[in-house]
């Protein structure tokens, strides 16, 4: 979408005043950092909470106070997010993704590592800022260094609520089980679209910036006035998807309902620990009805 | 008043049947309740096998200065057992998750005990006497040959071994859809009710095919759910009024008289958020796991996930007083909510003259505040601090800075180690203390030197 090297100018959204790029990087390059640790570290959130609501269907009955706070969870980022015109970049991208040829396994990774369960909170805590979506998850841009917070100083333990203040240029490929090679695919054409709408998000980050001091950034992980509207476009991209499975209610409850559009239909693209569903409408389908067929069983209806 | 706290009775590990140090418990054996009756002679404990075990206090012996009032086993009883729902496809958990006393109004004692979705009545009764001397029967209970008997005698009534026994009095059943999390007797002592997450249900004592449902928020659309109900209780003295908690963190006093279905409250406690601590787990964290009037009827003590409130019933705008549990987890929040400890329901207790209340924390650590001198104290519930007769020391978290001997850093922490359920004494300074599948009975050092 964009070629390589190019400084994009943010007009093409349309929400914000277009801002030369270059401007913005000296003065507030560290908050500009800080901003995409954030989002990052939302997205993270985001994937975590969509991962426990859909893990909770076991043997028994899932307790639906914790179901009901995570989803709350859920759905005020997802405000946030659609207040930032990222929620809307994301699903575009979703969609682009499903219609589009494969993406690499290798940016589901961490899905595994979203999965991986913790004994001790303590001490042990990496953050994850990589989403199991891959076209979201373009932390490395070109001129972009991915903001790692680890476990430092005793208590520290800077982990989403605090974003630390210290400079910030740790990229550990790694720890996150992410090709070297990511850099390079994100320049092939194929996969260009889909970073692409990852860098605009960088963009959009670089100039919502404007509307944020550096104080709300360096804080606790703030939650911007949720302004509740249901994206038309939205709904349509996902009408011939059924999430009827995803459902909040089936979730909650474990009975299947009226299918609903909104945030739960990203536990579809993150459905899989394996590789990606996302990779052909046709698997995505055998997955659901498998889903489906095993929620019928559950329900018993 | 926080006067040093000693240990009463060696812990209980009565459901673990192995010698120390190499008791190990099964999931079965962890305690998921305790209660003191209401004169504290008695203390019930449910576990997640569905098993009850009352304790009962030894009455103080001049003679034996050191065992008196000492808690030792008085019965155990299976009250649940585990159930299938077929229409679900989902298993029944027996682990108990309330246990009510009723105020005792003849020899007997009853509790309610329930698990998620069943209530029963127990009726325990202690036996000392048998009768000997039938006529019929002879002693082992066979049919006498009527050739043989040739008089009449009247039996009479000889004593035997205490025998306790336990009888399902009450099965109170399928009359909630979702999991029980509360149970509360009223000061009736007719009625009581149950909640769970979504309705509050009003029973009267004697009849099990009938409930009232007095609180019903279950929205129309499942998927317009964003509130339950976490737990619930009635005013000690007024039978019309109780209160319940909600995952937002806000407290709603209901009067019984107003209306047949209490959905409109009469009063809502809520605290203002604070808009510089917001973050995406403000919710979670306020979400209240406990509700207690106190003794007197007039506060309310609440527990949150890293405070304990307490509310004057006069005041809904904001909270009297407030404790912080366990502030330094406030940076952790994000690990918490990733191994789900962010969910853990701690419990709250007030002592007996509603001066003290007292939670639990993590690394098997409680903690109790004085409300009049505003002191506080850390405690520790282990076996190697418990030996009985031992002064608990205080324990302290430190955050980094000053780090004195013996502090815990925030990142050593157990956090699989919670204590969630604490129990105090309606009357004296004896706290009961489950500690995963341990119980911990502590009583206040000044008291035991009192009575020995």
């Amino acid at each position: 979408m964009f070629p390589k090297g190019t400084k994009r100018k943010f007009s093409d959204s349309g929400d914000e005043p277009a801002v030369g790029g270059e401007d913005m990087n000296q003065p507030s390059s560290v908050a500009v950092r800080m901003l995409s640790s954030y989002s990052l570290q939302r997205q993270a959130l985001l994937d975590m909470s969509l991962i426990k609501l859909q893990l909770c269907h076991m043997l028994v009955e899932p307790n639906l106070c914790r179901s009901v706070l995570i989803a709350n969870t859920v759905r005020q980022i997802q405000e946030e997010m659609t207040q930032d015109g990222t929620w809307q970049i994301m699903t575009q991208a979703l969609s682009a993704a499903n219609a589009a040829a494969q993406c690499s396994a290798e940016r589901l990774v961490a899905t595994e590592v979203l999965c991986r369960q913790t004994e001790a909170a303590q001490g042990e805590q990496v953050p994850k800022p990589f989403p199991a979506v891959g076209s979201e998850g373009c932390p490395a841009e070109e001129e972009e260094e991915v903001v790692v917070e680890e476990e430092e100083e005793g208590e520290g333990g800077v982990t989403m609520s605090t974003v630390s203040s210290q400079a910030p240029t740790t990229y550990l490929p790694g720890t996150f089980g992410m090709d070297p090679c990511w850099e390079e695919e994100t320049e092939e054409d194929e996969d260009s679209e889909e970073c692409g709408s990852g860098s605009e998000e960088g963009d959009s980050d670089r100039l919502v910036e404007d509307s944020r001091t550096a104080e709300q950034v360096f804080g606790t992980f703030e939650i911007k006035n949720p302004a509740p509207s249901p994206d038309p476009a939205l709904e349509e991209l996902f009408s011939d998807v059924d999430a009827s499975y995803y459902d909040l209610d089936t979730v909650l409850t474990g009975i299947q309902s009226v299918p609903k559009m909104g945030p739960y239909d990203l536990l579809e693209s993150l459905s899989s620990h394996g590789p990606s569903p996302l990779s052909s409408s046709t698997s995505c389908r055998s997955d659901l009805n498998e889903l489906d067929h095993i929620m019928e069983i559950i329900v018993g209806s | 008043m926080l006067n040093p706290i000693q240990v009463l009775s060696s812990d209980i590990t009565s459901l673990s049947l192995e010698p120390e140090p190499f008791a190990s418990y099964t999931e079965a054996d962890i305690i998921s309740t305790v209660e003191f009756n209401h004169t504290g002679e008695l203390l019930a404990t449910g576990d997640k096998g569905g098993r009850v075990v009352i304790f009962q206090r030894e009455p103080e012996c001049k003679t034996e200065p050191y065992s008196q009032g000492e808690y030792n086993v008085y019965s155990t009883f299976q009250s649940h057992e585990p159930e299938f729902d077929y229409l679900k496809s989902l298993e029944i958990e027996e682990k108990i998750n309330k246990i009510r006393w009723l105020p005792q109004q003849n020899a007997a004692h009853f509790l309610l005990s329930t698990n998620d979705k069943t209530i029963k009545l127990w009726k325990v009764s202690e036996r000392d006497k048998r009768p000997e001397g039938y006529n019929l029967k002879d002693e082992e209970g066979r049919i006498k040959d009527l050739s043989t008997v040739t008089s009449l005698q009247v039996p009479v009534l000889k004593p035997m071994d205490l025998m306790v026994e336990v009888s399902p009095r009450r099965v109170f059943a399928n009359a909630h859809t979702y999991h029980v999390n509360s149970i509360s007797v009223n000061s009736d002592h007719e009625t009581y009710m149950s909640a769970d997450d979504l309705r509050i249900n009003l029973w009267h004592l004697g009849i099990t095919d009938r409930s009232f449902n007095i609180v019903d928020i279950k929205p129309v659309n499942m998927e317009d759910l964003t509130e339950v109900i976490t737990a619930a209780e009635f005013h000690p003295h007024h039978c019309n009024l109780l209160v319940y908690s909600s995952s937002k963190g806000t407290l709603r006093l209901c009067d019984m008289r107003e209306a047949a279905l209490c959905d409109k409250h009469s009063k809502l406690f809520e605290e203002p958020e604070d808009p510089s601590n917001r973050s995406f787990f403000s919710e979670i964290i306020s979400s209240v796991s406990d509700v207690k009037f106190s003794h007197s009827g007039r506060y309310l003590l609440t527990r949150d996930y890293l405070t304990a409130k307490v509310w004057d019933l006069n005041m809904e705008n904001k909270p009297l007083e407030i404790y912080q549990v366990h502030d330094y987890l406030r940076s952790k929040l994000c690990s918490l909510y990733e191994n789900d400890c962010i969910f853990d329901k701690f419990e709250c207790a007030w002592n007996g003259s509603d001066s003290v209340i007292m939670t639990g924390a993590y690394n098997n650590f409680f903690r109790m505040f004085d409300r009049n001198t505003k002191r506080d104290v850390t405690l520790e519930a282990s076996r190697e601090s418990s030996k009985p007769r031992a002064v608990l020391k205080p324990r302290r978290v430190c955050q980094g800075g000053k780090r004195r001997k013996d502090d815990i850093s925030v990142d050593s922490l157990d956090f699989t180690k919670k204590i969630l359920h604490t129990a105090w004494h309606p009357t004296e300074n004896i706290i009961a203390i489950a500690a995963t599948n341990n119980l911990y009975i502590f009583q206040d050092k000044l008291n035991q030197e009192m009575h020995g």
